[in-house]
């Protein structure tokens, strides 16, 4: 097996180069300054979305499902383009999910188990 | 996003070959996070379950201060950004913004933190300690978790900059920074899930 087979899937964005210090000799792409601010200005409107929704009566019957939505854009803005695994070996993005999918089940299996969500 | 807005890194390699081809210690320090995943899913489900069970006062509607922690939440996400750039400027080999970068993520992540023992403090003064409930118990137990792996990241920070000071940080350590990035990334990412979670989910108890 060749080596850039052992390095496992890359990402499309990455697939003709390995990760950094991948131990390949390869090279990685990851984002310049300029597109982590973009996507530090993006965090920081969407924080503001969150904190000015929490105010606003009007949105009250659907302020839970915005709130889950802006933290679940903001979580995957950060892990792809800051953790870099839009860009490095899928391998890491599995052990990731992993440990997440636990998170996830351990929270619903708790919650259902005490019906929390019964009310 | 574009592609045409990344830039092209190039590294000299100075691991051996591994049986994955990978590095062991990002995949060690992915596996570190999988399992710290854990740890906050049971808290945070711990939290979930209890903030509303509690029978005395005070509640979480009389204590949380939205927009002072919202600054806060602002302080971590801003040191998110001057950590990828401490980075992006070590890969360049451009130590000297590095060492900015680095000692800036640090400022902001005890920014954080001395809110954080701010807020706590507050909290004592209006009769909500660790025992005082179960939301207070749970709260506490969930936010001083967090609290301490800043304060960790920190410590790393801190040791990255001494190394920078001796000249024991060059393009080279760019993985070793990356590491601390993914730890610190990885708390901001807690915090993201904290934030909305326990201070801007309402609670059903009285206050």
């Amino acid at each position: 097996m060749s080596e850039a087979e052992r390095a496992g899937e890359l990402a499309p964005q990455a697939r003709t180069h390995a990760a950094p210090g991948s131990g390949s000799g390869h090279v990685a792409r990851h984002p310049s300054p300029k597109e982590y601010v973009r996507i530090a200005i993006i965090l920081a409107i969407i924080t503001a979305a969150e904190v000015a929704i929490y105010y606003i009566e009007a949105v009250e019957g659907l302020l839970i499902p915005l709130l889950f939505l802006f933290a679940v854009v903001k979580f995957t803005l950060v892990v792809l383009w800051f953790m870099h695994l839009k860009f490095d070996s899928r391998t890491y993005a599995r052990f990731f999910m992993m440990g997440l999918a636990g998170a996830i089940t351990l929270f619903l299996v708790v919650l259902l188990t005490f019906r929390v969500f019964a009310g | 996003m574009a592609s045409d807005a990344m830039e092209v890194h190039a590294y000299e390699s100075e691991h051996l070959a591994t049986s994955t081809g990978l590095p062991n210690i990002k995949l060690a320090m992915w596996l570190f996070l999988a399992s710290d995943c854990m740890l906050f899913g049971a808290l945070i489900s711990t939290y979930v379950l209890y903030r509303g069970a509690s029978v005395v006062g005070p509640y979480p509607n009389d204590v949380f201060d939205i927009p002072y922690t919202s600054v806060s939440s602002f302080v971590l996400l801003a040191s998110s950004l001057t950590m990828v750039l401490a980075l992006a400027a070590l890969q360049r080999g451009d130590i000297g913004r590095a060492r900015v970068w680095l000692l800036a993520t640090a400022l902001l992540g005890m920014t954080f933190v001395g809110g954080q023992v701010y807020e706590f403090t507050t909290f004592a003064h209006e009769e909500l300690t660790l025992t005082t409930n179960l939301f207070s118990t749970s709260f506490y137990v969930l936010t001083g978790f967090h609290g301490t792996h800043v304060a960790i990241g920190i410590l790393m920070l801190l040791t990255l900059l001494t190394f920078s000071f001796s000249g024991r940080l060059g393009p080279e350590k760019a993985e070793t920074v990356e590491m601390v990035g993914l730890y610190w990334h990885f708390v901001d990412i807690v915090w993201i899930v904290i934030f909305t979670v326990v201070y801007l989910i309402p609670t059903g108890n009285p206050g």
